[in-house]
């Protein structure tokens, strides 16, 4: 009993703020009906976390197919970088302050419902249109690229410079629709509440901008 | 409650099935190590000092896991036949820390300590370049030809382009023209010559797709990469005809792609050059 | 926008409609025999490949139906090779052992109601569906299936239709199905992995999961950390061949004396690191759950106890860690730094050392048992024995020394051929015998199924351990026909042997597929645990109801192996047995 006792504590635990480590010993689902809220909020968090995971061995694979490229022989021509990548990086990091502002629970002032829906769906809105800002700038500076010479084909640090560009735009695209899923998405008929579906959209959103610092130096640094 | 006829059916079953196993399973053993001892199928004997490190090493290699071979097949026969359901109780035991803890150092030494000790022909192989006096030859791959070249009496190969590789014109590599040094280059379409008992540094290379030089009696394989020039060195000792086969996929002909490598004496070696010199001419 | 919590939790009702119950299913089992039998298809696929391959080898002259014009090409022969290695690999000892059986018997093995992520679930199913259809639409292109090998080494596989037949959109579609179903697979082993770690039931410790569990796990970790590269490189692979850029083709390349403008600056052994720091972990994860299968059958039918539990689990994750330390085993001959050819081969050579683990406490489970011989027990005991075999040869492989000699012979394909085609495969069968009554209702028949067996395991002795002596000899692979190099004249006696054994094994197959649809219609109805078995999946019906365990309260108190216990009153306790009090003494559950 006692043992059972500590693990509806943990479980317990689990909700609201952080996530704990699943207890080692079991204690999920009980079979009793399909995974409770608690549960089901650490199995997406799981989930997602694997999912970056996955996306980092991705990367990984450009990131040292990219080094050893360069590293063959003297015929590596540096790729200038379009410079309105410098306010795309800093319309991205914005869009990981807005999501956050949006995501905040506690506030100075004791809030309504409803102030604190609108003031979700406000900083929520910025971040979407931040995210689409950011697409456009980064097909902007393919635009210039271009206007420079510098195709997919025309030597291996051009090839590279879309082909990192292209991944991460591709990926950070999928999180600006997962944005507008927990906007519009009936949270009601779900095994998540849309404040864990928006803490994990979260997660994901600041995983693709710290991925856009690392991508970002290394093209720039390591040219 | 099964009836003693149910019971000793049973057992007769599985006595059967554990006898049959068993026995397919001794047998397969018994072939196997047959055939390895007796060399029904063996590799053709080597011609340089490396090759001898590369069979003693098989050889190593071949008696450690020959024992663990047979110990394993054996001992499960053994043991498949011995647990059979004879009506028995199982024992029940879930395990034995010494044993584990015995069975993984002993197995780790042991494969560790053979692969170390298979570093030796490694490094002769591939650590060491070849010696300053060693025969320059380059091996050029294509799709699905080998190629040989000589330097000449100059010692020294010409430059080549791949846009002046013209098969029917027999400048199978593309030597440059305008290079002196490659005037006296001397290009043998399929067969290499060797002296025996000098070191020879062949430089490998292909023009198009991925190739790979394997002559057996030399122990030796190295891929032809596009792009890259790799060296490969061997001193052959035993003169003999030999084949080059090609060992990696390049392509419908992968099969036919094969050259001969004539290994001769100094002197035959000499008269050879001469003869390619004027046909070449 | 609404943003109050608990509104999550909802009933998990039953499917209804044909779309939603059979095609769509939502349901882990549905998916489950879904993915078995796509590979069921997919083996049998790979089979005639193989058996066209040995009939062309050994009557190269002979016409062969399905082939326009009669006698075989060489390029249609490596299009064989290249379709059976990839369909093999991927459609067959990734999906079955894994996504088949894993799906299956994941969730309820652990006390679950489903699989974390149903939906993402159904779509992995679906998606790896659509990644064969593209790679067999290969086959009906212009230009016909790939050339290049399921390693499809550029350039090769880069340079298209310049390099040969069979490099035009053949070789594109192949690299696109790869692509696809490498997402497939990031999906699915994501799924794997969060029902492991989030969806136990009470009790279900991580020490206390069946093997079979720990060996979906491990490899559900090796697929998510493996699969993101090979998607990489496809894609890589994928601009080569259709955007000009040159991440593998290095400039210069003559083609029947023309020079190939295009491409510029690109490394192939790029290609080679990229494929097989994937490929590596890949032949684990046909592997692990076929020895996962093995442990879980051999301790049930020697009424044993698994032999040194612990040791198995760290032998499962040492040899996941290990696998992905080793690719460049493969690249001996590469080109690659001799330096890093002598590291890897070390840590291949350790690698050994928890297969060794492995093999000894199979042998620890069946000392001093009490076996009985079902299909499912013979297909374990072949494993091992197959599994030693293929094991030792790797011993020789793992020496760049000797590797020189054996690289790219039958050497090779008899080594990996013994460990997945075959070890892998009985882990499948092994599965099949022991898990068809839950699965479907009914038994296999035994009788049937162990003249499948001893044909079989016979039979694949005669195919494989022969190519050993090929390899010795010098035999390279890929070879489209025997008669380009004269000495592999000597062997065709060997190849003719193989052949005819090959043949024989095959056919043997239809044994099984007879005794398989004839037992889904009408073979003896299965009790609920026809094996007296201990883990949960015994505890339910056969076939189970869609929620498993029937809103049942699921909650575990000992070990999956408690066979023989002594004082208990059968010789097996399940795992959801609760404690006893046994003559005053009060009988705690195992851990």
């Amino acid at each position: 009993m006692r043992a059972a006792a500590t693990e509806e504590l943990e479980l317990i635990e689990t909700g609201g703020g952080g996530v704990a480590l699943p207890p080692l010993d079991g204690g999920g689902d009980d079979g009793r009906r399909w995974p409770s809220p608690e549960v089901s909020r650490r199995a997406f968090t799981t989930g997602v976390q694997l999912g970056l995971a996955a996306i980092v061995m991705f990367f990984m694979s450009l990131t040292s197919a990219y080094i050893v490229r360069k590293g063959l022989g003297t015929d590596w021509q540096a790729t200038e970088m379009p410079r309105v990548l410098w306010l795309n990086t800093l319309v991205l990091l914005a869009s990981s302050a807005t999501i956050e502002l949006a995501r905040r629970r506690n506030t100075a002032k004791p809030l309504t419902a409803e102030a604190r829906e609108e003031r979700f769906s406000r900083w929520w809105t910025a971040t979407i249109a931040l995210g689409i800002l950011f697409l456009v700038g980064q097909l902007f500076a393919w635009r210039q690229l271009s206007a420079a010479g510098l195709f997919l084909r025309t030597n291996p640090s051009s090839s590279f410079f879309y082909v990192l560009t292209a991944a991460h735009g591709l990926h950070l695209a999928g999180g600006i629709f997962a944005l507008l899923y927990v906007a519009f998405r009936n949270w009601k008929r779900s095994r998540i509440t849309q404040e864990t579906a928006a803490d994990l959209a979260a997660l994901y959103w600041h995983f693709m901008d710290g991925l856009w610092l690392f991508l970002f130096a290394l093209l720039t640094l390591g040219r | 409650m099964t009836s003693r006829t149910d019971r000793r059916a049973k057992e007769r079953g599985s006595t059967a099935a554990a006898a049959m196993l068993a026995l397919i399973i001794v047998v397969m053993t018994v072939i196997t190590v047959y055939i390895f001892v007796e060399k029904i199928w063996w590799f053709p004997p080597t011609i340089t000092d490396e090759g001898a490190l590369f069979d003693s090493q098989f050889s190593r290699t071949l008696w450690i896991t020959g024992v663990i071979f047979i110990a394993a097949q054996f001992g499960l026969a053994l043991v498949i036949f011995r647990s059979r359901d004879r009506g028995q109780r199982a024992r029940h035991f879930e395990g034995h820390n010494g044993m584990e803890v015995l069975w993984t150092t002993a197995t780790l030494i042991l494969f560790v300590g053979l692969g170390i000790y298979a570093e030796k022909a490694w490094a002769e192989v591939h650590f060491i370049g070849a010696e300053p006096g060693a025969l320059p030859i380059e091996v050029t791959g294509q799709q699905f030809a080998w190629n040989f070249r000589y330097t000449g009496p100059d010692g020294v190969f010409g430059r080549t382009r791949p846009d002046l590789v013209s098969a029917s014109t027999g400048n199978a590599v593309g030597v440059d023209p305008t290079d002196p040094a490659g005037k006296d280059d001397i290009i043998s379409p399929g067969t290499i010559a060797v002296p025996a008992g000098r070191e020879v540094d062949l430089i490998i290379k292909s023009l198009d797709v991925t190739h790979s030089f394997f002559v057996r009696e030399l122990r030796l394989k190295q891929d032809a990469v596009p792009g890259m020039t790799i060296h490969l060195h061997f001193t052959a000792n035993t003169p003999g005809t030999y084949e080059v086969a090609c060992a990696e996929l390049c392509g419908l002909g992968h099969y036919k792609m094969r050259a001969t490598m004539i290994v001769m004496s100094e002197a035959d070696f000499e008269k050879w050059i001469q003869q390619q010199e004027a046909a070449n001419q | 926008m609404a943003t109050h919590a608990g509104a999550g939790v909802h009933a998990h009702t039953a499917p209804t409609g044909f779309l939603w119950k059979y095609i769509f299913s939502l349901d882990h089992k549905v998916i489950g025999i879904q993915y078995y039998f796509l590979a069921l298809f997919s083996v049998f696929v790979g089979m005639a490949l193989s058996l066209l391959m040995r009939f062309h080898l050994v009557w190269p002259a002979a016409k062969v139906p399905f082939i326009a014009g009669g006698i075989m090409k060489p390029e249609q022969y490596l299009a064989l090779v290249t379709m059976h290695g990839t369909i093999m690999v991927f459609m067959v000892l990734t999906t079955a052992p894994q996504s088949g059986f894993g799906n299956y018997f994941l969730p309820i093995e652990i006390g679950a109601e489903d699989m974390a992520f149903p939906v993402l679930n159904m779509l992995s199913f679906w998606t790896t569906f659509v990644s064969l259809v593209v790679i067999l639409a290969a086959f009906f292109v212009e230009g016909g299936a790939p050339i290049g090998g399921w390693t499809s080494y550029p350039p090769l596989s880069a340079v298209g239709d310049v390099a040969g037949p069979g490099q035009g959109a053949g070789q594109t579609l192949w690299v696109i199905g790869l692509a696809i179903f490498c997402l497939a697979s990031l999906i699915g082993a994501l799924n794997f992995i969060t029902t492991t770690v989030d969806l136990r039931c009470k009790g279900m410790s991580l020490m206390r999961m069946p093997l079979t569990v720990w060996a979906w796990l491990v490899t559900a970790i090796l697929g998510l950390l493996a699969f993101g590269v090979l998607l990489a490189a496809c894609g890589l692979l994928l601009l080569d061949r259709l955007a000009g850029t040159s991440f593998f083709i290095p400039g210069g390349l003559v083609f029947t004396d023309t020079v190939l403008t295009s491409h510029d600056g690109g490394s192939p052994l790029l290609w080679q690191h990229l494929f097989w720091f994937f490929g590596h972990p890949e032949v684990y994860i046909a592997i692990l759950p076929g020895m996962g299968v093995t442990s879980h059958v051999l301790s049930n039918f020697s009424r044993k106890p698994v032999f040194g539990y612990k040791a198995m689990v760290g032998a499962i994750c040492a040899i996941g860690f290990l696998g992905f330390c080793v690719w460049g085993h493969h690249m001996f001959v590469s080109g690659m730094s001799p330096y890093s050819a002598f590291a890897f081969s070390l840590l291949t050579m350790t690698i050994g050392v928890p297969s060794a683990i492995k093999t000894f406490n199979w042998l620890g489970t069946l000392w001093g048992g009490k076996i009985t011989f079902t299909c499912a027990m013979l297909f374990a005991l072949g494993f091992v024995s197959l599994f030693v075999t293929g094991g030792l040869s790797g011993l020789f492989l793992a020496q760049p020394t000797l590797d020189l000699y054996f690289h790219d012979t039958f050497f090779v394909v008899a080594h990996f051929h013994f460990v997945m085609g075959v070890a892998a495969i009985f882990g499948i069968f092994a599965g099949t015998y022991f898990w068809f009554p839950k699965m479907f209702g009914r038994m296999l028949n035994e009788g049937i199924g162990k003249v499948h067996f001893w044909l079989t395991f016979v039979g694949v002795y005669c195919i494989f351990m022969p190519m050993h002596f090929l390899g010795m000899v010098g035999r390279p692979r890929r070879y489209a026909d025997l008669t380009g190099v004269n000495f592999l004249a000597p062997l065709h006696n060997v190849e003719f042997f193989i052949s005819i054994a090959a043949f024989i094994t095959i056919g043997a197959q239809f044994i099984f597929l007879y005794n398989f649809i004839h037992s889904l219609g009408w073979g003896k109805k299965a009790e609920e645990n026809p094996w007296r078995a201990t883990t949960l999946e015994w505890t339910i019906p056969s076939p189970p109801p869609f929620d498993n365990f029937a809103g049942r309260h699921v909650q575990v108190y000992r070990g999956p192996y408690e066979f023989s216990v002594p004082g208990a009153p059968q010789d097996f306790i399940p795992q959801d047995e609760a404690p006893v009090e046994v003559h005053g003494v009060h009988n705690e559950g195992k851990t």
